[in-house]
Parts: C-alpha cells; structure tokens; sequence
C-alpha cells in the first residue's frame, strides 16, 4: 500500500490537473501488476463495500483507543468524517509502520470483511489498526468506512493510463466504459497492449456538449446544424451485438433489466447497431414528466400496470454502429441518414422514434423557441454541425447544448447544515423558504453555487446567527435571501410547499433584498401552473 | 474563592487585581503578549520582562506597567503572586496565586513540547488549576516543534529546487519567533512581513535577535529568489503575495491536523504546528499540577471538563471566559496584529 499511499498524497497535495495525471502514471509505470487495476478502480471510484456497520465500528474504536462513546462522538462532530476521526485517534496509540499489504491484497480483505462473523472482524480490523500509520492507516478507515475518495475525475485518470501504455486516449475511454471489477478483471485483459478489442457489451464512450457560451452568430449560417430539441429523460446506448441486447445509461449504468420494453429490439434490430438517444416516458407522442421516470427507476418490480402507464421509448439521436461497423467517424448527415432509414425499416414498432430536426429560418427564431423551451416540453436546443463527427467525451466545437434559462424565485435561509469531506466543519447545504402569509414554508434545499469565499463568509453568519441547533444542523436567522434556480417544477405532497422543484442551486446571494422580498408560496404555485413538465 | 470571573475578567478580590481582564480595570496581571490576553486600557500591567516589548508595541509606550522575571514573588494585599514558565511563546507565563494555604495556577495559554526559544513549561503545584483548552480532544495529537522545523527546512529546500519561493503562514507573535530562531543567522534569503519584523525589532531591547529583512513597498519580484518568506495569515490571497510571483504556501496551525481546515485554507501544506498543549500534554498538565479542581477554559471546555470528571475523578468545571483563540482567529484571517 506504500506505493499507493504515496499517490494519494501526490493527489492530495496539488490542485493542478497535470501534476495529477503524472503522479498517476508514475505510480502505474511502478506499481505491480496486479496492483494497478485495484488502484485504477480506486480512483474513479469503484470501491469495496462498507464491510462494518458504523454504529459497531465507533464501538470498537472506543474500546480499543479506552475512551467513552461520548468522546468518540463529540471529535466525530468535530472532524465530520467518520475514517478520519478513526484514524486521528487510533494514531495516538500506533507508532509502528510495518505496511506490507498490497493494494490487491487490501481490497480483498475488504471484500472477505463482509462475510465474517463479527468477532472475526473486529480481530482483522484491529490487527490493521496496530500496524499501520500515517496516510495507510488514514486509507485504510475510509475504505473501512465506505468513504473512500480522491480529488481526481476519470478524464483524469484515462489521461494517465493512456500516458503509461502510451496510448489514445479515446481508446482508453472506450475500453473503460461499462461496468467491471477489478477482483474479475486484469490490467492486461482490459487494456491489452496489442489491438482494440472491447468486449461486445461495452457502450462506446457518449460525446457530450458544451453549454453555448458564445454568440450565435459566430456559429455561421444556420443551414449548416443540425438542431433537436434537448429532452429531459435519461440519455443512454442501445445495443444489439451477437443476439443479445445491452442499455447502457450515460452514468454507464447497465440498465436493461429495468427498461424491458425495449427486449424486442433483439428481433429487430440487425446484429452489431449501436443507438444514442434519450429514454424517457411518453405517451400520445409527447414526453410525460421527469418524476414518472423517477418513481419507474425507482421501482424494483414492473407491474403490467405501470408499464402501461409508464411506457418508455427511446428519442434516437445517432447511430453509432450499423451492421458491425464503427460509424463515429462519419459526419452527422451519413449518420443520421443511416439512422433515418433504420427507423424507417422497423415496421410495426413504437418505441424507437426519430428525434425531430427542428427548421428555424435564422437563429434569432431558434433563440425565441430556445427561450420558451418549457411550452414545447424540452429543455432546450442542441446544435450539432452537420459535419460533426462522434467524439470521445466533450470536445469544444462540433456540438453544443444550448438550454433554456432556468427558473428561479426569491428564498430565504431557514437552516444551515455542515457539509462533508472537504467542507467538514463549514455550513455549506442550506434550506430556503417562501412566504406563506407571515410564515416561511421550506420549498428547496441547496448546496451549490456559491463561491468558496461567499461560503466562507456565510459560514461566519451562520455561526454567529444560529437560532438552534439540532445535531449538524442549525435553524439561523431569516434574514439572508437568495435567488434559487431550478429547471423543472412539479406538484409535491410530500412538500409543505406543495412543489417540489428539479436541481435546485444558488444563482446569487440577494444581499440587495430584505427578507420581506422574497417570493411567496403563491408565486411558486403559479410557477407550477405555467411550467408542470 | 480566591479566584472568580466576573464581567471583567478573572478577578482576585483578596488583591484587587484582575488575570487576563477583557475589559479595561485598575490592576491587570498578564500571561502573554497575545491579543486575546493583554487588552487595551488598563491603569496597570504586570507582565514578565519578555512581554515588555510587545505591550510598548501593541498598547503603548507610556504605559503604566511593572515587570518581573520568572519565580520572582510580588506580594499585594497579603496575596503571593509569582510567574512560571508556560512554554507558549516568550514571555508566557502561568500565574500562581497564593493566600492563607491556598493556592491557585492560571496558566493562561501553554505547551508542553520544548519549541527552542520559549522557557519550558513549569509544572507548579496547586490546589486550583485554570487550563485552557484550545485542542482539548483526543483527534489532538501535535509532534514536537523542533521536528516540525526540520519539516519546514526540508519543505524550503524542496521549493528551492524547483526555483519557488516558499512562503511561511503564522502567528506573528510567537511562532514566527520560534522558526526563525531556527534559522542559521548567517543566511541573508529570509523575508519579514511588517508585522512579524515590528515584534523582531522589539525583542531586540531584551536581547533576542532574529534573521529576516522586512519586506517594504520597496521590493519586488526581482528581490525574492527561492526565499523564505514569514507573515500573518491574513496576508492570503492579498495583493501583498503577488510580489513573490512563483511561490507555495503554507500555514502553521494545530487546526491542521484536520484535513477540512487544511484543504478550506487553500494553501499548498499545512504544518501542524501549535503553541497550545495537544490532549495528551493537558491530561498531563492536570495530572503534574496535582490539583483537585480545575477550571477549563477557551476551547472545548464543555468536553474536556466531562472527561476529566469522568477519566480523573476531578472536581472539573467550565470556566466561561471571552478569550478567543488566537489559532482559530488567524484561522479565520482576523489576525490583529498589523
Ligand atoms: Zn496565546
Ligand atoms: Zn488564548
């Protein structure tokens, strides 16, 4: 784990995206072989289940460190994270360093862990505790508590192997697409030196688009994109390879058991196509709410009921793969006339449909219906150049998403509650309410959009302006308001307010306005009335 | 009660004085120099001799004090008050009272660990025992200072090979003492903030001398190459750091331990370097006063008293009193100093 160690603190210690991608691949050009696929499912992420309980983990660690609960509890609220806290105290009594677990041999123990008994348990746990230290000993608790993490994003890491093999990029992305673990798999099967073999389940990685951050007009005559409506569902792969069919959501979730409308495309679909389109649920030929497609995911069984109220299709946006043959590299016009004509063939089917070009005569015309994008049930716009190839991830330029305003309303801060990780200890996830007469009702909760110096100075008026507190949280003040923005609204029992809105963030801290500004629960109301999607 | 906290302060009624007052009385006895501690306006300080030149600095040159030097006894109104070693930073001391038997230790702010300049820590018998406890939890556990100067040395010269300047963030009354004290004297590559070098010349009149030039409007990025640069932390993410162009940064602070209070600093390191006493260096404290009661103070007073009722079996109660801490005060940039 030495090795490894060591990365997480090269990570660790730097904010910058190269020095990163270098402390990775060096790490890889060292490390042993079957160490690096563990470290590779480590760092985006794919880690071992939590094998304790954590009520039962706090036990041990006040019996081992022979301090009460309570004191355990209080440094816990203190720290706000639960391996830390561990490894700060039982560092007190450890002085020893003798690492000599590897990185493969941890993740498997973690992964036995689960299916000891508890004394047995405790007996391994303890024995790690007694003979580790410093960064391992810290590693090892937040595996332990299932809160393992590090500051790097799988481009990141995709940069890095691609430097140690000395490779594409693009084909490391593809070959680490799907789902796979690292106690099946090896460093050379996944990534092998020679060839592009990717097994036949595995989704191509999906090209994604910027938000339009520039003025229209530099994007040359309209006749020259292709634009579609940007629809609100889940954005996902189908694919159809040797007799077998495969739906991949875009979080490269393997999602075909949950969306089993979609089994008869084995018939019909010839062998070796690839579709990227949106899934969503639709009815009468128009999509229905997102909140259907949550309460369906959600679902463990799929009655015939529901199926039939909840019916998805897939809006197709491009094809990928025709007749076992990599299409990525075609312009978007040979795609989509491939696409076109594989729609057309399929007779007697419902559930794949052709996302519709939308024709406008100029973009101020575009710009009017991107602004209204509510009343035609979408988000928005994407503009794709006619010529654009299929890339790998986001690439400036070929695509862009171009999405309607978001809406906002007025709130005020009710309560304030202490984040983890990085903001442990700072008050960073905040609920805001509107006025309903004289009183505030809570409509949303939001933890994003604020700079870290904004944070910073909300924090002290927390602090200095907490009515109550209740554990981590704390009722403040209600005097600050913020503008809140969210893209969708949808009525809500489960909501005092009666809405509940879709990804609520922070768009501005109003320090301009008083509390008594703030919008009401009348105003949300007619929100709702206008925009339900 | 020999001792008591009123509105003022912590009071000693049997001599009309007050330790430590936060608002201004007649006769103020002093621990330290530390902003929290020795405050503006009171008719009469005792301070120890160390501490004399940052009351001239920080409250004024014409006012009205007496000093004494460590074990030296001062007797007002039958009340035996002498000042001990408290290991904190130079001058620091703890306070001992003593009236018909009974017998007192404020120990204002103090460390265990030797720091090379400040006078050990003295342990002192008593009867009633006034502690702080800034890092008075068990996830406190802070290495010995003189290891964490040769962590700094090394992080200097690691910086140094890569053409950076290295750029040193504390307290500037007491541990930029203590690192520069550090420092071979002969070197002519270390850098002072205003505030740091105000202190340094004033240490020069009771015979202390520390390496640095005093950084003015007059440099520029052209005078530091691969320096060592000593400053408060409220200097981070001024318009002051552009001077040094290519620069790390670090922050000395016992909050460090925490990964959160390191990574929200935004700073490249961060040492954990305190001038307060860790949790096992307070339980030890405790145990070497030999008192029976003791009063916790500024910190985690709730906590730690519990836990010395609880571990102990002392008569352990909170002291409430208004002194901040001067680690979470630079922590959160309001350093006062300057
Ligand atoms: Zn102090
Ligand atoms: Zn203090």
């Amino acid at each position: 784990m030495d090795g490894f160690s060591k990365l997480f603190e090269a990570i660790d210690g730097t904010t910058k995206t190269n020095a990163k991608i270098d402390a990775i691949a060096s790490y890889l050009d060292q490390a042993i072989e079957a160490d690096k696929l563990f470290a590779i499912a480590l760092l985006i992420g794919n880690k071992p289940k939590r094998p304790v309980k954590t009520t039962t983990l706090r036990e041990w660690v006040a019996d081992y460190t022979q301090l009460p609960l309570w004191l355990f509890e209080e440094c816990y609220y203190v720290v706000g994270d639960l391996g830390e806290t561990i490894s700060l105290m039982i560092s007190q009594i450890t002085d020893q360093d003798s690492d000599s677990i590897s990185l493969k041999e941890l993740f498997e123990l973690l992964v036995e862990l689960q299916k000891y008994d508890v004394e047995k348990q405790r007996e391994v746990v303890e024995t790690f505790w007694k003979n580790l230290s410093g960064t391992p000993l810290y590693l090892f608790n937040k595996m332990l508590t299932g809160s393992f993490r590090i500051g790097v994003s799988k481009k990141i890491v995709i940069k890095a192997i691609a430097k140690h093999l000395n490779k594409e990029e693009k084909n490391i992305e593809h070959q680490m697409m799907g789902v796979w673990n690292p106690l099946e798999h090896t460093f050379k099967d996944m990534f092998p030196l020679e060839g592009l073999e990717v097994a036949h389940h595995i989704p191509y990685p999906f090209c994604l688009a910027y938000p339009l951050d520039i003025d229209y007009d530099a994007l040359g005559p309209i006749e020259n994109w292709f634009l579609e409506k940007k629809l609100d569902g889940i954005r996902g792969q189908i694919i159809c390879r040797n007799n077998e069919l495969f739906i991949w959501s875009r979080g490269e979730d393997l999602l075909t058991d949950k969306f089993p409308e979609f089994e008869v495309l084995i018939h019909m679909l010839p062998a070796g196509t690839v579709l990227d389109g949106e899934i969503i649920p639709w009815k009468d030929g128009l999509p229905l709410p997102f909140s259907v497609m949550q309460t369906r995911i959600g679902r463990k069984n799929l009655s015939v009921k529901f199926l039939k109220e909840a019916p998805l299709i897939m809006v197709c946006y491009d094809l990928l793969e025709f007749e076992g043959k990599d299409l990525r590299e075609e312009p978007l016009s040979v795609r989509r006339k491939l696409l076109e004509q594989l729609i057309a063939d399929l007779v007697h089917q419902d559930i794949l449909v052709l996302s519709e070009r939308m024709h406008f005569d100029n973009w101020e015309a575009a710009g009017e219906f991107r602004d209204n994008a509510r009343n035609y049930h979408c988000e928005g716009l994407m503009l794709k150049a006619e010529n654009s190839i299929y890339n790998v991830g986001r690439k400036k330029g070929g695509w862009w998403k171009w999405k309607t305003a978001p809406l906002s309303i007025d709130g005020v801060m009710l309560y304030a509650q202490s984040g983890h990780g990085r903001r442990a200890n700072l008050f960073t996830d905040y609920t805001f309410a509107v006025w309903d007469g004289d009183q505030l009702v809570p409509f949303a909760k939001a933890y994003s959009g604020l700079t870290d110096k904004e944070i910073g100075s909300l924090d002290r008026w927390i602090k200095a302006n907490t009515i109550e507190k209740f554990g981590p949280v704390r009722s403040v003040k209600p005097i600050q308001v913020f503008e809140i923005g969210f893209e969708g609204i949808n009525e809500s029992s489960r909501h005092k307010s009666g809405v509940a809105l879709r990804f609520p963030r922070i768009l501005r801290w109003r320090t301009d306005k008083e509390p008594k500004q703030a919008n009401t629960k009348d105003d949300l109301l007619q929100l709702l009335k206008l925009f339900e999607s | 009660m020999l001792l008591e906290v009123n509105d003022f302060g912590l009071y000693c009624k049997q001599a009309d004085v007050y330790i430590d007052p936060w608002r201004p009385v007649k006769r103020a006895l002093i621990t330290h120099g530390h902003a929290d501690h020795m405050r503006w306006g009171n008719q009469y300080y005792l301070v120890h001799k160390d501490t004399v030149p940052v009351l001239k600095v920080r409250i004024g040159a014409d006012v009205n004090f007496e000093s004494v030097s460590y074990g030296e006894v001062k007797i007002i109104n039958g009340v035996k008050f002498s000042y001990h070693p408290a290991g904190h930073i130079l001058g620091s001391s703890q306070i001992r009272c003593e009236y018909k038997g009974e017998i007192w230790v404020v120990t204002g702010d103090y460390k265990l660990h030797n720091d090379g300049l400040s006078p050990e820590f003295e342990p002192v018998q008593c009867h009633h025992f006034v502690t702080e406890s800034t890092f008075g939890l068990p996830i406190y556990e802070f290495k010995s200072p003189l290891l964490i100067f040769d962590d700094i040395k090394n992080y200097w010269a690691e910086n140094q090979k890569n053409k950076e300047n290295t750029i040193i963030l504390c307290y500037s009354l007491g541990k930029a003492q203590s690192i520069l004290n550090q420092i071979d004297e002969n070197t002519d590559n270390v850098f002072l903030h205003g505030a740091v070098a105000n202190l340094n010349e004033s240490f020069r009149e009771v015979g202390y001398n520390f390496v640095g030039e005093r950084i003015t409007g007059a440099h520029n990025k052209d005078h530091f190459d691969k320096s060592l640069i000593i400053a408060p932390p409220s200097v981070l993410g001024s318009a002051w750091m552009r001077k040094f162009g290519n620069y790390k940064v670090a922050f000395c602070s016992g909050w460090m331990q925490l990964r959160g209070a390191k990574n929200r600093k935004g700073v490249d390191k961060g040492f954990v370097f305190s001038d307060h006493c860790d949790f096992s260096s307070l339980n030890n404290a405790v145990k070497m006063s030999g008192a029976e009661h003791v009063y916790v103070t500024h910190g985690y007073e709730t906590q730690y008293a519990q836990w010395l009722r609880e571990s102990m079996g002392l008569d352990a109660q909170i002291m409430k009193t208004l002194y901040s801490d001067e680690e979470m005060m630079q922590e959160e940039g309001k350093e006062t100093l300057e």
